[in-house]
């Protein structure tokens, strides 16, 4: 099947129902797409689909046909960083770091969807995305932090 | 190794170190150094000043041994070599190095001597000396027990500040300046007109003289880098996706393997792989200890044909249902397992004749399950063995896998690994073990095992499970007696069992935050009982603490109250540990105690130490109809000096996030032998939307330096709880407290 990840087009021989998450890992090796409990409960493995976030353990190959992939690679553009990325760096919001680049995919999303989320927004946006480590005060500063950054262009 | 030796590393213990009687080194042996494992890899023009610093013409590394599960150890071990070294970020590669005795831990040994961390008697100090000598004698290279900042504090300015000196000396040799106008300086020894010479440049002449020991310290009011908030140097890697963790990692001709191994434990009575071996992709299907591997060309494809196997499982060696596990533990506060007595002051039998308040608390095992699920990758040859995995004790991994693939442990080769989390987990064995039997099975191919989250959560060792029974009396208006009975499997025991290290003595860490508690309550007794081995337990963020500590500070508080007094008033009055009062009183300034809250909120207060840091939290909920909501906690925690801010606030929040979410909905239980819990569905901590505000503040006393890790995890449950009583008058005395509220 073909489709395209992150503006490349890719064509992987893989069976129908392997998921879009051990396509991108094994097939394509793009690692930043994280496995953390294949099932949809965790949202390590968040990537957009025609620019919409979704729960790359969840799509089958073969629903993929066409499709427009991101990962948290494709975010930036070029060397210029997204504002996501950027108030994740400065509000060090990484400690082990294993669920940012879901983290980051969702909440470009949730920016992309509502401009100036408020707590709530966040809450019901982000609820998905597990953070073992604890970084939530810190992703939520974050979202702030981008949001503000994004108006401000 | 010598006799000595062999008892010695029997007797070592991860958390709760007790030294079997007896135990002493000559004092040669003690003073010897280790070798500089760096001496022996040395290129042209490279040259080494002590193990954690590499010069060479080309790059400057740093060696960071210290295991980064997240907690920015990797981070903190470069900035003391840097501050020292006058280096800035980005002008050096960091490595964890190989395994060597050379990192043996200095501060492990000394926080797990069974002493009040504010005791400097006699007996206090020269065990803590005797157990740091058994660490350096045996090499022992652990992360762990919130050591890693300090055992590299003095150590790693130590050898920055002699490989300054050594590269300034370097430059007094090549300039024929004397070295006293010399000026290091990012990166470069500065001439007096201004001329930098790069260390790199220096190398090679520094490599022709010997270190220069007498090296002194910078001063703290000249800090660049500790005590200041810097830039993390993964935090980029980690915002953009490059950062690789263990499962990542990718080997040339590597297979990709998955297990299924018994989920009771006991052992693999029969299967039939057929379906498995038909399966796209798979090309073996092979048996290990108590399970089967299948080997593919894909992880997922792995996954898909381990779970077509069809396995017969034989019986848990424990009780296979958990209402039995409870029993054992409720049967156990009996004499013939008293474990020991680790207080008794005042009269409690007479302090306790009146009217007693009694309570009885649970609490059940946890999982640790990281994020990143288990992952290691082996390659077998004749010639030794490779590792490509994070782990925290790289020494006795080494160990593991020599006695699997029949080599010696320095045949066996560790790249460790930036880990996504470990909690404990990253000091088991397991997953690293199986990986070796399928890759001797396959030799010369590299094997990339990968636990499924299923198997992760099905083989993982949980918290201890326990239970206490607090009696207590108080009298105007004060707390006069406690008397604390803590029953629970010895996680150590188990932990330290299943690599065959025995643990002599009592274990520290049943009773760890009560019998340590900074408070003069004038009658106390302390008493631990140790609950036969159930289902195997392991260290868990904070080990004994976080269940102990839950039932100390709950029961005090129901003194507190039942003596009318103010909870954060009368610990206060009952504190003797100047450490102690300082947290306390900067959690009541901080949370403004002492105000009327608003309707239906309550607040809450707890204050345990653990790993030598007292942590005191105040937190404020609100009982709403959707059930209990958390806005606010305020943390204070006295670690002598903070040395990375940034780490410091986030491990605390973390700590708090992660000691708050396991109380509200995480319990591991067990039915037919197997824990019910198999995915983060089912225990999945907290998440976004229950997280609170998390105010934190580092007290600084310029004490020992200690490590914050661990020790914002204990506070956590019974300040809630304490919280939750306040604004609802609910007392809640088991974990997890969902089972009896709701929360938003
Ligand atoms: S791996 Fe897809 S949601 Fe967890
Ligand atoms: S930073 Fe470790 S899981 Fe989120």
């Amino acid at each position: 099947m073909q489709f395209t990840v992150n503006g490349v087009p890719r064509e992987v021989d893989v069976e129908g129902d392997m998921p879009l998450l051990w396509v991108l890992r094994d097939e394509l090796g793009i690692t930043s797409v994280k496995y953390g409990c294949g099932i949809a409960q965790c949202g390590a493995c968040t990537v957009h689909v025609d620019g919409i976030a979704m729960r790359s353990c969840q799509l089958p190959a073969d629903s993929l046909e066409g499709a427009q992939i991101t990962t948290l690679e494709g975010l930036a553009e070029g060397e210029t960083l997204h504002a996501v990325q950027e108030a994740w760096i400065a509000h060090q919001v990484a400690q082990c770091g294993y669920c940012q680049a879901g983290q980051m995919m969702q909440a470009a999303d949730l920016l992309a969807a509502v401009p100036e989320p408020t707590d709530a927004d966040i809450d019901d946006f982000m609820g998905g995305n597990l953070c073992r480590c604890g970084t939530y005060p810190r992703i939520r500063a974050a979202i702030h932090d981008a949001a503000a950054r994004l108006r401000e262009g | 190794m010598s006799r000595v030796g062999t008892i010695a590393r029997r007797s070592f213990l991860i958390g709760s170190a007790v030294l079997a009687g007896g135990v002493a080194f000559g004092v040669y042996t003690v003073r010897r150094p280790h070798e500089n494992p760096l001496e022996a890899g040395l290129a042209e023009g490279e040259v080494t000043f002590n193990p954690w610093v590499l010069v060479g013409p080309e790059r400057i590394t740093l060696i960071t041994p210290h295991a980064d599960v997240g907690q920015g150890v990797a981070h903190m071990q470069a900035m003391l070599l840097a501050e020292e070294m006058r280096l800035e970020p980005g002008q050096f590669d960091i490595s964890f190095g190989d395994p060597s005795p050379a990192y043996w831990n200095r501060a492990m040994g000394e926080e797990g001597a069974p002493f009040l961390s504010s005791d400097q008697g006699f007996a206090a100090r020269t065990t803590r000396t005797a157990m740091g000598a058994v660490m350096k004698v045996l090499g022992m290279q652990v992360t762990g027990g919130s050591t890693s900042t300090p055992d590299s504090f003095d150590k790693l300015r130590q050898a920055g500040a002699i490989a300054r000196e050594t590269l300034r000396r370097a430059g007094e040799i090549r300039t024929s300046i004397p070295s006293d106008q010399l000026r290091c300086e990012a990166g470069a020894v500065v001439l007096p007109d201004g001329t930098r010479i790069p260390y790199t440049e220096l190398s090679a002449q520094a490599a022709t003289i010997d270190p220069v020991e007498d090296a002194p310290l910078t001063p703290r009011a000249e800090w660049r880098l500790i005590g200041q908030e810097t830039e993390r140097l993964d935090i980029v890697a980690k915002s953009t996706g490059q950062q690789a963790y263990g499962i990542d990692v990718s080997v040339p001709g590597m297979v990709h393997a998955a297990v299924r191994v018994n989920p009771r434990r006991g052992v693999l009575t029969g299967y039939d792989a057929s379906a498995a071996r038909s399966m796209r992709g798979v090309s073996d299907v092979v048996e290990v200890t108590n399970g089967v591997a299948v080997v593919a060309d894909n992880s997922w494809r792995a996954f898909q044909a381990v779970n077509a196997v069809d396995c017969d499982w034989g019986p848990a060696p424990y009780p296979a249902e958990q209402a039995d596990h409870w029993a054992e533990v409720a049967a156990s506060f009996t004499e013939d397992r008293l474990d020991r007595e680790w207080r008794a002051e005042g009269d409690v039998e007479a302090a306790l004749s009146g009217d007693v308040i009694e309570a009885e608390y649970r609490a059940p095992y946890v999982a640790h399950q990281p994020l990143e699920p288990l992952n290691a990758i082996v390659r077998v040859t004749e010639a030794g063995a490779e590792v490509w995995t994070g782990h925290q004790m790289p020494r006795f991994l080494q160990q593991q896998v020599a006695a699997i693939t029949g080599h010696e442990a320095d045949q066996v080769t560790l790249h460790n690994q930036f880990s996504g989390g470990s909690f404990g987990h990253r000091l088991e064995f397991e997953h690293v073990r199986l990986a070796t039997e399928i890759a001797v099975q396959m030799p010369g191919v590299p094997v990339k095992l990968t636990f499924q989250r299923e198997e992760d959560f099905a083989q993982d060792f949980p918290r201890q499970i326990g239970m206490a029974r607090g009696r207590g009396a108080v009298a105007g208006g004060r707390v006069e007696a406690s008397d604390i009975q803590i029953a629970a499997v010895s996680s150590s025991r188990s932990q330290m069992g299943r690599i065959g290290q025995n643990v002599p003595g009592a274990d520290s860490q049943i009773p760890a935050g009560v019998w340590n508690v900074p408070y003069a309550i004038p009658s106390y007794r302390v008493r631990a009982y140790a609950v036969p081995e159930l289902a195997p337990t392991s260290s868990w963020r904070s080990v004994g603490a976080s269940s102990s500590g839950f039932f100390g500070e709950s029961f005090l508080d129901e003194l507190v109250h039942a003596a009318g007094a103010d909870p954060l008033a009368e610990r206060l009055r009952l504190a003797i540990d100047p450490r102690a009062v300082a947290v306390l009183e900067a959690v009541a300034e901080m949370s403004g105690w002492g105000r009327e809250p608003a309707e239906n909120r309550g607040l809450g207060v707890a204050m345990v130490e653990s790993f030598g840091v007292p942590v005191a939290e105040v937190i404020e909920v609100e009982a709403t109809a959707q059930g209990i909501r958390i806005h606010d906690v305020w943390v204070a925690a006295e670690v002598g000096t903070v040395v990375d801010p940034v780490a410091f606030e986030n491990q605390v929040q973390g700590g708090v996030v992660w000691g708050l979410g396991h109380a509200i909905n995480c319990e591991i239980t067990y039915a037919d032998g197997m824990a019910e819990q198999s995915n983060f569905d089912w225990h999945d901590g907290m998440r976004i939307w229950q997280a609170p505000r998390i105010a934190v503040r580092g007290v600084e006393l310029g004490g020992s330096v200690r490590g914050i890790g661990e020790p914002p995890v204990p506070p956590a449950a019974p300040a809630l709880a304490n919280a939750i009583f306040a604004a609802t008058g609910q007392r809640l005395r088991e974990m997890p407290f969902n089972k009896f509220v709701d929360f938003v």
